[in-house]
């Protein structure tokens, strides 16, 4: 499968009544965006504002992130399942709005979390931080439920970005990358040599506000499965995961997968991709079992030699994440794992509610416990109280003077599991 | 199956569809109950620290364990102790769900059936 991501510069949004790119300023018209939102029956209100680098603001409570994209050539569109339909995507030719994202955020629940911080300390923590931002206030009509609560704001999310994506449509690239994968037999033939590695994709999909979708299909109600790489780049799969901050996967992470981007990149030089396995993080310990045997299984029957594996969330979570490292180690494959840690305050208690000695090579985004101070911000968008009862806050988290004392987990991004974090001990 | 919780939503629906344990208390009780429940040969059938929600925010939990007895499940076993150990690494927030403000309360109480109601309703219709 062959796939040309067409990225188009973007170094300022502006608000106006004229939706257009150009000289990479994102222009939007404000009035057409809304009415085509507000279609949704279940929403009261939606609201925008733009947000730079380096600028003195905080969007509290963050549901999602998404990177604009626009299929200009080859089969589907994207967001396969939820705003296009099912076919298959990944292959032909994609335009990106890079550097910009569409976030979301509005009150979800009453403990919703996520902080985005574009200056200071806490944008250290969050790669949202680099980016221009259109984020949307969404607010619901009164009495709705929480399921629907949380599908009005992800679609609105992704509606928003298919909207701006599709100004790219007639763009020209200012960089034009290429991510070719082969496929099982013509791979080993190339490369005979190379190892043969695969990515075992972890998504969270325990339900309510703990879910994640596959063209449409919510991954607690699917077995494990083989994509190919390039799928993830053009929607494949969608956030509908609201809860831990610090280490859900947003849609943006999902789009630019930083584990499939270096495995890419080393492909066919000093290891052979041969694909994605995904599978899900279920509540039901048989479902536990029956996915990771399978995600073993279809390793096995790819014939691998190593896999990575990449968890989302915490807790329940890491018995996915070991149950997968063991039977993988157990099936004689070399494995990898990437998580992050809940260590207390001091770092001093165990990181992970499991462990087996088959964990013998991890990579951590770091610990999700500890505390730091974000300092008040001039401008505040959304719901500042959120502070006080997100995840990782506690009563008193904000201060009188608007600042912030809280754990490093209310950060969206900060412990992310794909390694998609600007911060190392490196 | 049997359900333990401390959920009166989760009571008000499984209470008549399965055998079900109602703790009153909070988060740890029911863990608690739980834990005496595996010494007693229950095999748990869900994660006790199901959701990405910390076991230490929530003051609600539901889990589901087999209706019959065997000899200890020293899986089940870990399971639980290892959930009650994260639950003394990080001090609940909320002791009962009366604790927790009204809002969060009912999000709290809605989240936890629905991740219980998720695993184990498709189980109940396969007449498990």
């Amino acid at each position: 499968m062959r796939l040309e991501l067409g990225e188009i510069h973007i170094s300022d949004i502006k608000l106006g009544d004229c939706s257009k790119v150009e000289n990479g300023t994102l222009y939007v018209n404000v009035e057409e965006l809304r009415a085509l939102l507000l279609e949704d029956e279940d929403l009261a209100s939606v609201d925008f504002e733009v947000v730079h680098p380096g600028e003195s603001v905080r969007v509290i409570p963050v549901k999602d992130v998404i990177e604009p994209r626009v299929k200009v050539e080859g089969p589907g569109g994207v967001f396969p399942g939820m705003i296009s339909k099912v076919t298959t995507v990944g292959s032909g030719k994609t335009h990106v709005l890079k550097g910009c994202a569409v976030v979301t955020t509005g009150k979800v629940v009453g403990f919703q979390e996520g902080i985005i911080d574009m200056t200071g300390p806490g944008a250290e923590y969050t790669p949202f931080s680099k980016l221009n931002n259109l984020v949307m206030i969404c607010e619901p009509k009164e009495g709705i439920k929480q399921h629907q609560h949380e599908h009005a704001i992800r679609m609105a999310g992704l509606k928003a970005a298919t909207y701006l994506g599709e100004l790219a449509r007639n763009l020209t690239p200012d960089e034009t990358k290429v991510y070719e994968t082969d496929g099982v037999m013509s791979g080993k033939e190339k490369y005979p040599n190379l190892p043969r590695v695969g990515y075992v994709l972890m998504l969270q999909s325990q339900g309510l506000l703990h879910d994640t979708y596959v063209y449409g299909v919510d991954m607690k109600r699917s077995m494990p499965t083989i994509l190919n790489p390039t799928e993830t780049m053009d929607g494949a799969i969608l956030s509908g995961n609201c809860v831990s901050a610090c280490d859900k996967n947003t849609t943006y992470h999902h789009l630019n997968n930083p584990v499939i981007h270096d495995l890419l990149e080393q492909h066919g030089k000093t290891l052979n991709f041969v694909g994605v396995i995904i599978t899900n993080e279920n509540v039901y310990l048989a479902d536990k079992e029956r996915s990771s045997d399978w995600s073993t299984k279809l390793a096995s029957f790819l014939e691998l030699d190593g896999a990575l594996v990449s968890q989302e969330g915490f807790g329940n979570p890491d018995t996915d994440l070991i149950m997968n490292c063991k039977k993988l180690e157990g099936a004689g494959i070399k494995t990898v794992i990437i998580t992050d840690e809940y260590a207390g305050q001091d770092g001093a208690s165990q990181s992970l509610a499991d462990a087996d000695a088959a964990a013998d090579a991890v990579v951590t985004g770091g610990n999700a416990n500890m505390v730091i101070h974000l300092p008040k911000m001039d401008k505040v968008i959304g719901h500042i109280e959120a502070a006080d009862i997100i995840a990782g806050g506690h009563d008193g988290s904000l201060n009188a003077d608007g600042s912030i004392d809280a754990e490093l987990q209310v950060i969206t991004g900060a412990t992310n599991e794909m390694g998609f974090n600007k911060l190392s001990a490196r | 199956m049997l359900v333990v919780t401390n959920n009166e939503k989760v009571r008000a629906v499984y209470g008549s569809l399965c055998p079900l344990q109602f703790v009153d208390g909070g988060h740890v009780d029911v863990l608690k109950t739980v834990r005496d429940l595996v010494h007693k040969g229950h095999k748990l059938l869900t994660h006790p620290l199901a959701g990405s929600v910390k076991p230490n925010e929530t003051p609600f939990r539901s889990v589901a364990l087999t209706e019959e007895t065997g000899s200890v499940d020293m899986e089940s076993l870990e399971l639980i102790e290892g959930a009650l150990g994260m639950l003394r690494q990080f001090k609940p927030r909320f002791q009962r769900g009366e604790d927790a403000p009204p809002a969060m309360r009912e999000d709290f109480a809605e989240i936890d059936f629905r991740l219980i109601d998720g695993a184990i309703a498709p189980q109940l219709k396969k007449g498990e």
